[in-house]
């Protein structure tokens, strides 16, 4: 089995910090690392491959420091990795776009896993895109997925339903963050992986389109949250009369 | 044209109200689509629609490959301008392959939709509810996916009226197959529309301790359950229908109450638009008091009990 896996690499969200005049997140100097589901996408490719065998190819756009991180997936058990490097503007037409190129060149493939989202921008969008402009199959939020030698069944999980799929190959799913648990690597992985090759592509060696962003990205405001913060800590017996009190005086116990 | 399409009839409502609004400032007609059944076909007229086409097809189930080559066939008779598709899941996954089939711009899940210099212009939650993305689209078509309760649906007006066009569409088969569906496992609890919930979640120490913030929201006439994400996905206490967070529901009851959850960005993102906002946590420093109007700090073992008592004593 050829398999692509698509990661992204993103700020870690958990370490986003508020300017406190502006109410700003700043990016600036916040850890990066691969996307939560994208690991999850890798464990399920690795699983396929010690079924079936195979090769797994890792395929990342993002900045030139990208490249620290796709060697953490090929000491996890990807074989190979692709970093495209990302043009200074670009949309998900423009990275899909991207991907897809860059897949053509790698060639034949049977299966392309991505995570159901990334954990900083959280829209869906890239698996489904691409399956798009690949013309092929997709299955989105799979919970579960079994490769078989011609065709991949799959569960959907969406929410208060659950959808079984088949599809034969080449298909491209998105997985779930309870699909799996990815796997560490043992430091003999770690060490194995710095002879595994990393190719670095510019952006014009996968497509000789113009690509130009649908979307620009305007602003990134804060949300502002006010709220009353009254924090009751004294005798307990106390703070709940406070609270019920003061809950009955605004109206919402009606 | 402004399109509308969602599987699901009450989200359609929503997106038509907001449809309408930009097809008057725009000097358009909004369009919606039904697929399948012609059901809502009347409804969707009386809620904004200025013509609903029903697409007859025999493909009665939803993969997003036939329904994107339905819509598809529908904008090259009708004019292809904005799209705006219900978002769920099968909506997000619909709205990105007709994207890519398109070479359209797409954005997900906006709270908030209008025009800034004549362009259209959304806003929507990035970096797990920390910060709102303000995007605008640069070249047309333009789709856009709207979450449920983002917009209300405008009042019912039989007198509004329209064209109904029956269109017989088959799509190009998809090679993948739908085997079965099935229904999640659900204890039937919909947060989304609750008044009032009481939401639990690692303050607990095991699962049947989940009676004393259901004991709680007994006496409040809410009466919702909710959890935090370590409750649904990972503990399996509770069904999935009671997660609220960032991939779980989005929610906006009068009154939230928060007990033994620590107040992670991914469950503020979930509930940050409630009307007041009550935390229990025996935590002082815990991140969810700084989401909260009102706090208590305590162990919730002892806190719900006395809650529970003080509030039944109270609603008499």
């Amino acid at each position: 089995m050829n398999i692509i896996v698509c990661a992204k690499q993103v700020v870690d969200v958990a370490e986003i910090k508020m300017d406190a005049s502006t109410k700003k997140p700043i990016l600036a100097g916040v850890p990066q690392k691969i996307s939560d589901m994208d690991k999850n996408a890798l464990e399920e490719a690795i699983k396929i491959k010690e079924k079936h065998g195979g090769k797994i190819t890792i395929v990342t756009v993002g900045a030139p420091d990208a490249k620290e991180r796709i060697k953490e997936l090929l000491a996890m058990g990807a074989d190979e990795g692709v970093l495209i490097h990302a043009p200074e503007h670009a949309d998900y037409h423009v990275i899909a776009h991207l991907l897809a190129g860059a897949i053509k060149k790698i060639g034949a493939y049977d299966i392309i896993l991505c995570g159901e989202a990334s954990i900083d921008m959280f829209s869906s969008q890239m698996g489904p895109r691409l399956a798009g402009l690949l013309n092929i199959p997709q299955i989105t939020y799979a919970q579960n997925l079994t490769a078989e030698t011609s065709k991949i069944l799959s569960e959907r999980n969406l929410g208060e339903k659950a959808v079984s799929m088949e599809s034969p190959y080449p298909v491209l799913l998105t997985v779930t963050k309870e699909s799996n648990t990815p796997r560490l690597p043992s430091l003999m992985a770690i060490l194995a992986s710095s002879s595994k090759p990393i190719h670095e592509w510019p952006a014009t060696g996968v497509t000789s389109e113009n690509l130009v962003p649908k979307v620009k990205t305007l602003d990134i405001k804060g949300i502002p949250m006010q709220r009353k913060n009254i924090i009751y800590q004294e005798d307990l017996d106390a703070s709940v009369t406070k609270l019920v009190d003061e809950l009955g005086k605004i109206g919402v116990l009606r | 044209m402004v399109l509308v399409y969602s599987d699901d009839k009450k989200l359609t409502l929503e997106l038509l109200n907001k449809a309408q609004e930009l097809a008057k400032e725009m000097h358009k007609k909004v369009i919606a689509v039904c697929i399948g059944s012609e059901d809502a076909a009347k409804d969707y007229l009386a809620y904004g629609a200025d013509t609903v086409i029903v697409a007859e097809t025999t493909q009665q189930q939803f993969k997003a490959e036939e329904y994107t080559s339905i819509l598809q066939t529908i904008m090259k008779d009708h004019g292809k301008e904005i799209v705006l598709i219900g978002s769920n899941k099968n909506g997000k996954e619909l709205a990105a392959r007709l994207a890519a089939k398109l070479d359209a711009g797409c954005v997900m899940d906006c709270m908030k939709v209008y025009l800034q210099d004549k362009k259209l212009t959304t806003e929507r939650i990035v970096y797990s509810g920390n910060a709102i993305a303000v995007e605008q689209f640069t070249s047309s078509p333009q789709i856009l996916t709207i979450p449920p309760k983002a917009f209300d649906p405008l009042p019912k007006n039989e007198h509004h009226t329209g064209e109904i066009i029956k269109k017989k569409i088959d799509p190009e088969p998809s090679p993948s197959k739908i085997l079965k569906t099935q229904e999640m496992k659900s204890e039937g609890v919909n947060v989304e529309d609750a008044t009032i919930i009481v939401s639990c979640g690692r303050g607990l120490k095991k699962k049947e301790d989940i009676k004393l913030v259901s004991d709680l929201a007994d006496v409040l006439k809410g009466y919702t359950v909710g959890c935090s994400r370590p409750i649904a996905a990972d503990l399996k206490w509770l069904s999935e229908d009671h997660w609220i967070g960032l991939s779980g529901h989005k929610v906006k009851p009068k009154l939230y109450i928060a007990c033994g959850i620590s107040g992670q960005i991914q469950h503020i993102a979930g509930m940050r638009d409630s009307g007041v906002i009550v935390a229990i946590n025996k935590d002082p420093e815990a991140l969810i008091f700084k989401s909260a109007d009102y706090g208590i700090v305590g162990d919730l073992y002892e806190v719900l009990p006395k809650l529970t008592n003080a509030i039944k004593n109270k609603m008499g």
